[in-house]
């Protein structure tokens, strides 16, 4: 009995055996089921196929509401491997217009899990994309005898013009990097690549919406999860209001053809951009679906750079347009006064520096200096105001000085238009002269910055701003192409005025000279009596043949639209920036172009200028 | 009589049919779960599987019923016979032509198929418990012992012979009635030691230490040696302090020394050193069991030979004896092969799912994982996976215990038998659950290897449950009628 009493023990081993495995699963339980998270993660990954519902993206309509860019259908076509039983492969290339290694490499890429890691024989494969109605209309007839194949309707962009590419900019599937960035995006999805699609990527875009669905082991669906309870309905994206006037885009677009240049007109009592034209520029079409990738690249390697927006990505010298900049300073700082003369016979002559200048009468004061664009006049006043040194203390003070008045009137940075891709042209300041001359520079160092030359430049954005500036008498708003998000304020840096250093009473002085240069100046071709034009040509030396300017605004009291020419290499302002500049506004302002004009837009628009081959 | 028919209601084990009860009815509830098809909630229809196993649940009620009623000395006195039928049953399935999933177990009986295997543990066990009961018995017998053994083995053997691996391990679990019964726990603890090596040699046999020479593998498992022989000595030899001391103090110290200076001073293969130890070990229990005549002393240098020649075979066992299939599903489950879509994929998916459950789970017909059938055998061997993810910890944790108590109260009840007969079959039946419940259970969760072992009383299917019902009520029956 001893035995079997020490035996009976025996239970609380086996049971405490049982105790210990319970406690060890338990434990098990505890850590896969509280402990560790990745196992959920994993369970909804299997289990739930989120569908993506694509929202409509918001259409762009110009200032007059006239609708430019709007979605059409375009069409994908899927495939489901498993329910492909058999292929007739000549009749599918024919069909869609394939060529035999095309399909079977697609089909063969589909199936590779490294390159198309969602595979499954069971769902959708992307197998082409952005098939027009037509081309996919041919194919739909067939459908049935192509089992396994599917139909899936997407919207890509339409253009109702051919202008305005630089503005409109374009949409195309998102890179790896755009994924990355921004978690809203998968492959496949499109994104503003361009212009205001870029700019404004997130109010047009608006916001997907998924429907939940389950799926089984096989990756077939199996139905909505929970009755759609986690389902989201897509939100379309917001509608855009353009500030451009596509008829003005159109005559600009049309006046630079086969010139290389840009035309900017701003409205400055609002800053907000009517035209931006940029040449040679691309009808936004060739942007539309699978032609872009060829299209854009194609352009890409052009030596003319169609894709480049010159109008905010093009550095400029200014040229004489700048001389307003200057007048404006040396009278805001007291170097000159309206009746202060300078004598100018052929230019600037000093201590052997000599700055070349064209026949007129001499001296001469400050509205006649402008009006016949003088070059003397304004190299005079930098020399007396970099030389100032009662005033200033030393040139390097009166450098700053002068460049903080520069940068105040817009220059030397971006403005910050609603565009990707601004450029800031250049204000030099007295660090870049004292690292360039070695401290050892002064006023006739740096003379040909009064004029607009040497390393000032600017883009034609900048400078149809400075004309928007002088229009308002001393303040400018941020220039912008977007004047209206459906049920969005505008960003207040749209509509906050922006004041220059320069007194109002100045302005009017830089008014009337430049309304004495269209009256009986180097503007005389830009004067429509009814109009007011107030304008001032640029005439930019640079390697090549001079650059062609012009910068005015119109009417001069009621000032409605500010704007400035640049055509590379046209010579003389009067050629080209003048004439062009006149019927800008005339269109603008009269909504027509007189029957003489319309000779003349036509005349200028069939003028070609040589540029040669060079690269530029 | 009328009697005696009255007393069984009062004497038979209401807890024990409770928990009876409520496993079969979770089980039921996780069936429909597991083999609902989405947007179909109709249970009752038996063309589905859950209607089906609501007949086979009615079925076993019944059945349990008929095995109270009957005279509890019938099982005694035909313990022998429906053994023998069994066996002739488990014999001719092996020439069975119908093979379903790779084994010819399974015995088509027009619509229902039945598995001969599920119904060979309560005869194996009447048989066992009778033959033990008898009041010749005795475990120091060798006669006596062998055939004890050859009951268990011979069905063990034909289930194989059936490819059933699976059902066939379940034999291993009468070695827990006969240590109850009295068999020398050394036995099991070598069974334990077999399988700490197995895992050990295979898992870490290539990794190497700091020192660049020695295998984690080799190590371990020689320094295990020398512990294991140290307890031994200290369990089964008297006037053992010395002996123990030694061994620890010369083969551990020994070997933790060699460590010290392959690591910090020349590398060297430490085994070299534990291999001479091991020889001094040998040579030190020959002289013990010289001097003090004890005979155990002989029995531990046969386990520490054993030992190393048990591990320095492995990898030919491994190798040679395993199919490829099981030597995969080894692999897996020691992290050797990371394999998530292919032979790790059942484990993977079924740690998903029941990860994916959380706290309180998704709620009764709300998993995802096992509805949409990423589980595979969800409805069979893998329906644990079901109560994980819809019950969540709480309801798995339940289940668990509600198994854990079952089985203790057959320990209970076991105990508290008068007949040898008794407590023998009520020990075959908690040691046959608590086998099913561990490796069913630990598969599902990744603890043990991939054994198609259904879980008792929850996965579908008559055979497996008729098999567990009757072997459970035989045993009311019999605890019933104990005398008191």
């Amino acid at each position: 009995m001893d035995k079997d009493y020490r035996l009976s023990r025996r239970a609380y081993i086996i049971g405490g055996a049982v105790f210990g495995v319970v406690i060890l699963f338990i434990v098990r339980l505890f850590v896969l089921q509280i402990v560790n998270d990745d196992y959920k993660k994993n369970a909804d990954s299997n289990a739930f196929l989120r569908q993506i519902q694509y929202p409509s993206r918001g259409v762009i309509y110009d200032r007059n509401e006239r609708l430019l860019v709007f979605n059409q259908p375009a069409y994908d076509i899927l495939v489901v491997m498993k329910e492909m039983t058999s292929l007739d492969t000549v009749d599918l290339c024919e069909t869609l217009k394939l060529t035999p290694e095309f399909v079977r490499r697609r089909l063969h890429d589909l199936k590779d899990r490294k390159l198309n890691p969602g595979y499954s024989p069971y769902t959708n494969q992307v197998f082409l994309t952005q098939l027009s109605v037509e081309d996919c209309g041919i194919f739909q007839e067939k459908l049935f005898k192509f089992p396994g194949f599917y139909i899936q309707r997407r919207t890509i962009r339409q253009y109702n013009y051919n202008v305005g590419a630089h503005i409109l900019g374009d949409i195309g599937e998102v890179s790896k990097s755009e994924i990355d960035a921004d978690d809203y995006y998968q492959g496949g999805d499109f994104i503003g690549k361009l212009g205001v699609e870029r700019f404004y990527e997130k109010q047009l875009r608006g916001e997907k919406g998924v429907t939940v669905l389950l799926r089984d082991a096989y990756g077939r669906v199996q139905g909505n999860y929970m009755g759609g309870k986690f389902d989201k309905p897509p939100v379309a994206g917001k509608n855009l209001t353009l500030s451009i006037d596509i008829e003005l885009q159109q005559l600009g677009e049309r006046l630079l053809e086969g010139k290389i240049g840009s035309i900017v007109a701003i409205e400055p009592s609002t800053g907000e951009v009517l035209c931006l034209v940029s040449s040679p520029s691309y009808d936004p079409h060739l942007m539309i679906g699978r032609e872009r990738g060829k299209n854009h690249l194609k352009m890409s390697r052009d030596p003319w750079k169609p894709l480049l927006n010159r109008a905010i990505m093009g550095t400029y010298p200014p040229g004489s347009t700048f001389k307003t900049t200057q007048a404006l300073t040396y009278l805001q700082e007291g170097i000159i006064t309206a009746s202060t003369s300078y004598s100018c016979v052929g230019g600037f002559s000093y201590r052997g520096l000599h700055v070349g200048c064209h026949s007129h009468s001499s001296p001469l004061s400050l509205l006649p200096a402008i009006a016949t664009s003088c070059n003397g006049y304004f190299c005079w006043g930098l020399y007396h105001m970099i030389g100032a040194r009662q005033k200033y203390g030393s040139v390097q003070t009166a450098m700053n000085t002068w460049r903080d008045y520069m940068v105040s009137m817009g220059f030397g940075y971006q403005l910050g238009i609603d565009l990707p891709g601004e450029k800031r042209g250049m204000i030099p300041n007295a660090q870049f002269y004292d690292k360039v001359y070695r401290r050892s520079w002064n006023g006739l160092t740096v003379i040909s910055i009064a004029i607009g030359q040497g390393e000032v430049t600017a883009t034609p954005l900048q400078i149809a701003n400075l004309g928007a500036t002088i229009a308002n008498r001393g303040y400018y708003i941020t220039p912008h192409v977007v004047k209206g998000i459906e049920g969005e304020v505008l960003d207040s840096i749209y509509t906050t005025p922006h004041y220059t250093k320069v007194e109002k009473a100045h302005y009017e002085e830089v008014v009337q000279g430049m309304r004495n240069a269209v009256l009986e100046g180097t503007c005389r071709l830009a004067n429509i009596p009814e109009l007011e034009i107030c304008g001032k040509t640029g005439t930019a030396q640079n390697q090549g043949k001079d650059h062609s300017a012009f910068m005015g605004f119109a009417p001069m009291n009621n000032p409605q639209i500010a704007i400035a020419v640049y055509v590379e290499n046209g010579g003389w302002g009067a050629t080209y920036g003048v004439p062009i500049g006149r019927l800008m506004i005339e269109k603008y302002l009269t909504g027509k172009l007189t029957e003489e004009d319309e000779i003349l837009a036509t005349d200028i628009q069939n003028r070609r200028i040589d540029y040669g081959i060079q690269e530029r | 009589m009328v009697y005696r028919k009255d007393s069984l209601w009062k004497t038979i084990d209401w807890w024990a049919i409770a928990l009876y009860v409520l496993l079969v009815v979770c089980g039921w509830f996780s069936i429909c779960g597991a083999s609902y098809d989405y947007g179909e909630p109709d249970f009752i229809d038996f063309s589905t599987r859950a209607g089906k196993q609501l007949v086979w649940i009615c079925c076993s009620f019944v059945l349990g019923f008929v095995l109270l009623m009957l005279e509890e000395r019938l099982y005694e006195t035909y313990a022998y016979l429906i053994y023998g039928l069994m066996i002739l049953l488990l014999f001719g399935t092996i020439f069975n032509p119908n093979e379903i999933k790779g084994s010819n177990s399974w015995i088509v009986l027009g619509p229902v198929s039945i598995q001969p295997a599920e119904f060979a543990k309560f005869a194996t066990s009447l048989a066992l418990a009778k033959f033990m009961g008898e009041y010749t018995f005795s475990m120091d017998r060798w006669k006596n012992m062998s055939t004890a053994l050859a009951i268990i083995l011979v069905p063990m053997f034909l289930i194989v012979c059936q490819k059933e691996t699976g059902s066939a391990l379940v034999y291993l679990s009468f070695f827990l009635v006969l240590y109850r019964e009295g068999m020398t726990g050394s036995i099991l603890f070598s069974g334990v030691c077999a399988v700490v090596y197995f895992i050990v040699g295979i898992r870490f046999r290539s990794d190497l230490m700091d020192d660049g020479y020695t295998s984690w593998g080799e190590f371990s498992v020689l320094a295990l040696v020398f512990l294991f022989c140290a307890l031994l000595i200290k369990a089964y030899c008297k006037d053992s302090k010395k002996p123990v001391r030694y061994v620890l103090l010369f083969g551990l110290g020994g070997t933790l020394l060699g460590l010290l200076f392959s690591v910090y001073v020349i590398p060297f293969d430490v085994v070299y050193v534990q291999s001479a130890l091991f020889v001094l070990l040998c040579g030190y229990l020959v002289y013990c069991f010289l001097h003090e005549r004890i005979r155990n002393y002989l029995y531990i240098l046969l386990f520490a030979v054993g030992s190393i020649g048990f591990f320095y075979s492995i990898d030919y066992v491994f190798n040679n004896v395993l199919e490829p299939h099981q030597q995969i599903r080894i692999k897996v489950l020691l992290g050797m092969e990371n394999d998530p879509t292919g032979a790790g994929y059942n484990v993977n998916q079924s740690k998903i799912a029941i990860g994916s459950g959380g706290f309180w789970g998704k709620g009764f017909l709300n998993g995802t994982q096992t509805k949409l059938k990423y589980v595979p055998e969800q409805d069979t061997d893998f329906i644990f996976c079901t109560v994980g993810e819809e019950q969540g910890f709480v309801g798995a944790s339940i289940v668990i215990l509600l198994f854990a108590t079952l089985i203790w109260r057959l320990i209970y009840l076991s105990e508290r038998q008068s007949s040898r007969f008794g407590r023998v079959y009520g020990y075959c039946v908690a040691s046959i659950l608590f086998f099913h419940l561990f490796i069913n259970i630990g598969m599902v969760l990744g603890l043990t290897p991939v054994i198609g072992i259904p879980l008792p009383f929850f996965s579908y299917g008559g055979s497996s449950l008729w098999g567990f019902t009757i072997l459970l009520f035989i045993f009311l029956r019999i605890d019933s009628a104990r005398e008191h």
